[in-house]
């Protein structure tokens, strides 16, 4: 870890005050930007703590939704009862993810903005375009088990890593973020981008924004929702596919479906051109499967992770089951419902 | 007279060590508090094979706080020959020799230390640290490797080579039932939870006191001075607690040499840390291939077994381990024969690690007598029976004792296997196909020669010492219990002491010999202090134990107690005080052959189990959970069951992993391994672990170590991934014939 200048604001005009400068970070838990300027990874030369900024309540929105403070801890988020009640597959996401101790530390903003699991990303002795950029990608052609099977470029094939966001994605979440020029408000499927030619560039933040909240509007996919969540361990290990769905069911067909895919690409993977599909039709092996292949057009392996698009499909038809059938999947329980 | 109940060998008493182990008062070789500290962080090689050309240290010097970067070019002299550096394992071929000189034989080789007054300022500076390579061509890929792959001409110690039987090639072409198949273990990491490190304290005086994370203290004291040219009265290493090894610390690993060095050239006390990453920057369990060819009757009787693996071992030693040998050992069949090879990558080399060879070699060989079976259509269990060998036969040779049988039809009862229907995908339960399946496991039952001290005082206090580890093993409680047993006094009054080159000479902690050697030792010890005793209580006015010999007499509550008059008891302390001793300590040593132990001398001596795995598999998604293991283990004499069954578990655990997760990834065109860290390199959580039963088996054994204690640090990881394997097959019908069994591997 370098030397670095540290700030700990106490309020959201003077964080993004002190946001403006060269090679800022903004500390929230601390659960990935620590691990990775110990590895030498993130070298800032100032850090930003946002820990005492006012960004830790859940709040009612006008309209029925909820935004979700940027520091709040995502175990909070969880375990809120209006999450719980009114947003589910959120709380069902996020405790997928990690393992308790770690939630308890890290908050949603930190969670949207984590950075890729890569191993060569974490490892300074080895080329990698995000990390050093022109250094090359080292996964594509290595070690790439883990890596991205959709909206990858010839510069980097990793994927984002968080559980929380994939179910943002089909929630319809919005990234509240201000900055030097002001509030903005980012639709959660801009969020995230995609690596193209400018790996470096996990989202759509400007320099020195800040993530000052997630509103969610009001949805009511309380029943038919689930998050499936497929790993190489049972607990503790980050996606290898994971899905989330919400679904409206009305009279035995589906008024509406929503799917995003984790641990596929460089952001959570949705077409809502795919899910048209399944609206008007009636749940079926069938109609699940001729979606699984629209959402997965266009996916290629790199080698190590072909696989993950067998995996996909036959975790996307599995998700879509349980979210029809109202069994959503346990995350205490690891049989999968 | 009511006594309390004796507490001794076989009560399960709960680790003597434990309140301080969870309290944190415990500590490890880095949290010794020594005064005036500086710190060292390692810095290591980016490329796998070549030489440095050069190090620029200018800005890691510039660092605040930094102290020196010693590289090979300003490191204080140190021994140069192969000899030198030979440590208790003698591995033939060239040891590595950390900041030798400029070559880099393998990636994260420790080529510079950086010292400063922090660690933080150390880690960072490492990192500014400039290296020019000339890089060499080099080869990780073992499945290359083994187009390489050679029989070493010098053997490592400890190493059996096969010894074949009949016409195994005629016998397998003519078997009219066969199963073959080439089956594959990924390299594996031992990642103990405490990572090495040393402090090393610099006393000024020309001596060193190093407490170091280590399997052996002494191994450890020996190779400092023979590589730094130490007189050995001058270095002092203590491991007094070590948070787990497997066997990565068997060897001195390089962070004691680079402390040491630091030391030397720094005039100062150091510590040196390695973190989690650099865990993955020397011992690592080899990498295997095994092809195994077996030839049954249809009536499932085997006829003929052909085992042929091969395992990684780096360009500089030659690392053997016994794997082909166990089939042919457990198995009755007539023909037999067996190779094994190694092959050389660009990697540090490879290690022991729990069961070496064992949990490879017995592991594979258990997945393919599965296939066997089915081929022969015989119920698996069934199967192990009909070739069930009462005698080593390999060598032809009895065994002191072998309860295998009795170890699966105990398992296959508290499992349930008469409940298995045979068919492949035949049971389940809702969405999860469920199989069950078993495998043998085996280990060595082995003695080294151990020395141990018993220090009796007169208010009743018994210390009992030797240098051995306890790795998490158990040790302090076993010395503890088997003196309580000796002298029969109260653990309470009783205090182990190991961890401390200074203590009477034990070998290095490893291959499950620690409880029956240690034991033996102090038990010799505790009897000598009895002697010692008896003698004294005839100075007793009266005589009171007239002239009673050690047979006549036991120690029961402090007291010598007269066998056949048990209402004439003499507290020691009465014994004492009337021959005026304040103390009597006593060292004895145990080597192999005493006792009983000379009938066994021409038996072989194995522990054995049976294992037997549940696992449930979504159908569609190819997601295993292991639901259910039950192994069955005969080890000869328990010394205590509570840390015994935390052994085996611990075994057990790491079998899953061994089945469905540790694997370490090599990224060939950088010859690095990849997912070095916890994040990536996966071992089993708790939600990967349900139920685990462990049954021990009756099975008094005199002969196979003067307390009948057999050992338990390495059966309980052998076969366990082998059962699971098995388990898979038989929920899936798909046949997975390397480790670990991933997802990718099921789905289809
Ligand atoms: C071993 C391990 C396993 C894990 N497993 C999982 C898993 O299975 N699933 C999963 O989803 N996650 C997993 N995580 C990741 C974890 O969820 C993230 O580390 C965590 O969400 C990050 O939140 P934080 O508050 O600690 O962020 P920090 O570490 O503080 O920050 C992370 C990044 O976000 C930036 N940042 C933080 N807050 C803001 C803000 N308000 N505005 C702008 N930028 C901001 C920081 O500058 C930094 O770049 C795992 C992490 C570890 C270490
Ligand atoms: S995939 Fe992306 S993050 Fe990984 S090495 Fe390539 S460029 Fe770096």
């Amino acid at each position: 870890m370098n030397r670095f200048d540290y700030a700990r604001p106490a309020s959201v005009a003077e964080a993004v005050q002190a946001g403006a400068g060269e090679q800022v970070r903004y500390l929230a838990g601390g659960t990935n930007l620590i691990d990775l300027m110990k590895e030498n990874v993130d070298r800032p030369m100032t850090v930003i703590d946002i820990n005492r900024l006012p960004l830790d309540a859940i709040e009612e929105l006008d309209g029925g939704g909820l935004r979700l403070g940027a520091l709040v801890p995502n175990s909070n988020t969880a375990w809120d009862a209006r999450v719980e009640q009114r947003y589910p597959l959120l709380s069902s996401a996020i405790l997928a993810g990690a393992s308790p101790q770690l939630r308890n530390a890290a908050t949603n903003g930190g969670n949207l903005n984590q950075r890729t699991r890569c191993y060569y990303f974490y490892d300074v002795a080895t080329p990698c375009n995000k990390r050093e950029p022109g250094s090359g990608c080292g996964a594509i052609g290595g070690v790439n088990r883990i890596h991205a099977i959709l909206g990858a470029s010839d510069q980097c094939i990793a994927t984002h890593p968080s559980d929380m966001c994939v179910a943002l994605a089909v929630l319809d979440a919005t990234v509240q973020v201000t900055g030097p020029d002001g509030d903005r408000a980012i639709p959660i499927a801009d969020y995230h981008r995609l690596p193209g030619d400018e790996p470096w560039r996990d989202n759509t933040l400007k320099p020195g924004e800040l993530v000052t909240g997630i509103d969610l509007p009001a949805e009511d996919f309380t029943q038919n929702y689930t998050y499936l969540k497929l790993r190489d361990r049972l607990s503790y290990a980050f996606a290898l596919v994971s899905i989330a769905v919400v679904m409206r069911v009305e009279d035995g067909t589906i008024a509406e479906a929503r799917v995003a895919l984790g641990g596929v690409a460089h952001k959570p993977w949705r077409s809502t051109e795919a899910e048209k599909l399944l609206k008007g039709q009636q749940p079926s092996p069938q109609a699940f499967g001729a979606f699984a292949d629209a959402l997965l057009a266009g996916a290629v392996g790199q080698g190590e992770n072909d696989f993950k698009i067998l995996l996909a499909r036959k975790g996307i038809i599995r998700a879509l089951k349980q979210a029809a059938e109202a069994t959503p999947q346990s995350q205490t329980d690891k049989r999968v419902a | 007279m009511a006594t309390a109940a004796k507490i001794g060998i076989g009560s399960a008493i709960n680790r003597v060590d434990g309140v301080e182990k969870v309290t944190g008062t415990a500590r490890y070789a880095a949290e010794h508090p020594v005064e005036n500290l500086l710190y060292g962080y390692i810095v290591e090689a980016a490329i796998a094979k070549g030489r440095i050309v050069s190090i620029d240290e200018e800005a890691a010097r510039a660092v605040p706080g930094v102290i020196e970067v010693i590289t090979h070019l300003n490191r204080p002299h140190v021994a140069w020959t192969d000899h030198s550096y030979q440590d208790e394992l003698k591995i033939p071929g060239s040891p590595f020799r950390p900041l030798y000189d400029d070559r880099i034989q393998f990636s994260q080789q420790p080529i510079a230390l950086v010292m400063a007054e922090t660690f933080e300022a150390a880690r960072y500076a490492a990192s500014v640290v400039e290296v020019a390579y000339a890089a060499e061509a080099h080869n990780t890929d073992f499945e290359v490797a083994v187009g390489d792959k050679y029989v070493p001409k010098k053997k490592r110690s400890g190493y059996t080579a096969p010894k074949n039987r009949g016409d195994a090639a005629q016998a397998f072409a003519d078997a009219p039932l066969k199963a073959a198949g080439d089956y594959r273990l990924a390299p594996e990491h031992h990642n103990p939870m405490e990572m090495f490190g040393s402090t090393v304290e610099w006393h000024g005086d020309g001596s060193i006191t190093v407490w170091d994370k280590t399997q052996g203290s002494q191994g450890v004291h020996a190779y400092l001075a023979s590589v730094f040219g130490f007189s050995k009265k001058k270095v002092r290493v203590l491991n007094p607690y070590v948070g787990g090894a497997f066997g990565s610390g068997l060897r001195p690993q390089h962070q004691v040499f680079l402390a040491v060095l630091a030391a030397k050239k720094l005039e100062r006390s150091v510590r040196v840390t390695m973190i989690r990453n650099q865990m993955f920057s020397h011992a690592y369990r080899p990498q295997a291939i095994q092809s195994i060819a077996l030839g049954a009757e249809t009536t499932g009787k085997l006829t003929a077994i052909r085992n042929a693996a091969t395992t990684s071992t780096s360009r500089y030693e030659d690392n053997m381990e016994n794997v082909v040998t166990w089939g042919l050992m457990n198995y009755d069949c007539p023909n037999a024969d067996a190779e094994y090879t190694v092959a050389q990558v660009d990697t540090a080399t490879s290690a022991d690690m729990r069961a070496p060879g064992a949990a490879t070699g017995m592991t594979l060989f258990e997945m393919a007598i599965d296939e066997m079976a089915y081929e022969a259509k015989v119920d698996p269990l069934e199967f192990r029976l009909v070739n069930y060998s009462p005698i080593d036969a390999m060598n032809g040779t009895p065994y002191t004792s072998k309860a295998l049988r009795e170890a699966f039809r105990e398992g296959a009862e508290a499992f349930g296997w008469s409940e298995r229907s045979a068919e492949p995908r035949s049971m389940r339960d809702g969405k999860e196909l469920v199989g069950w399946g078993c495998a043998t496991g085996m280990w060595d039952a082995q003695f080294s020669k151990t020395s141990a001290s018993a220090k009796l005082t007169a208010n009743g206090h018994l210390e009992v010492a030797c240098a051995t580890s306890d790795i998490g093993t158990g040790s302090y409680t076993v010395m503890t219990l088997v003196a309580a047993e000796t002298l029969g006094l109260p653990p309470e009054q009783i205090t182990a002491k190991l961890g401390d080159s200074d203590l009477p000479t034990a070998p290095v902690e490893g291959g499950s010999w620690g409880a029956a050697s240690t034991g033996a030792a102090v038990q010799l010890a505790c009897q000598a202090v009895g002697k010692k005793l008896l003698k004294a209580a005839g100075e007793i006015a009266g005589a009171p134990l007239g002239d009673a010999k050690m047979d006549d007499v036991l120690f029961e509550d402090g007291c010598i107690v007269l066998k056949d008059t048990p209402t004439v008891r003499v507290p020691f302390g009465d014994a004492m005080h009337a021959a005026d001793l304040t103390e009597i300590e006593e060292e004895e040593t145990a080597a192999p052959g005493f006792g009983d132990m000379w009938k066994g001398l021409h038996k072989s001596k194995n522990t054995h189990s049976a294992i037997f795995a549940e696992v449930k598999v979504d159908e569609e998604l190819g997601v295993v959970r292991v639901t259910r293991i039950v192994d069955a283990v005969a080890a000869g004499r328990i010394i205590n069951p509570k840390t015994a069954r935390s052994q085996i578990l611990g075994g057990v655990v790491m079998g899953v992993g061994m089945a469905l997760h540790e694997e370490t990834f090599p990224d060939h065109r950088l010859g690095r391994w990849m997912n070095h860290n916890f994040g990536e390199y996966h071992v089993p959580v708790h939600a990967d672990i349900h139920d685990i039963q462990v049954i021990f088996v009756d099975e008094p054994d005199p002969e196979v170590t003067p307390l009948g204690v057999k050992g338990l640090g390495e059966i309980g990881i052998v076969g366990t991934a082998a059962a699971i394997a098995n388990a898979i097959f038989h929920a899936t019908g798909k046949r997975v014939r390397s480790l670990p069994i991933t997802i990718d591997k099921i789905l289809d």
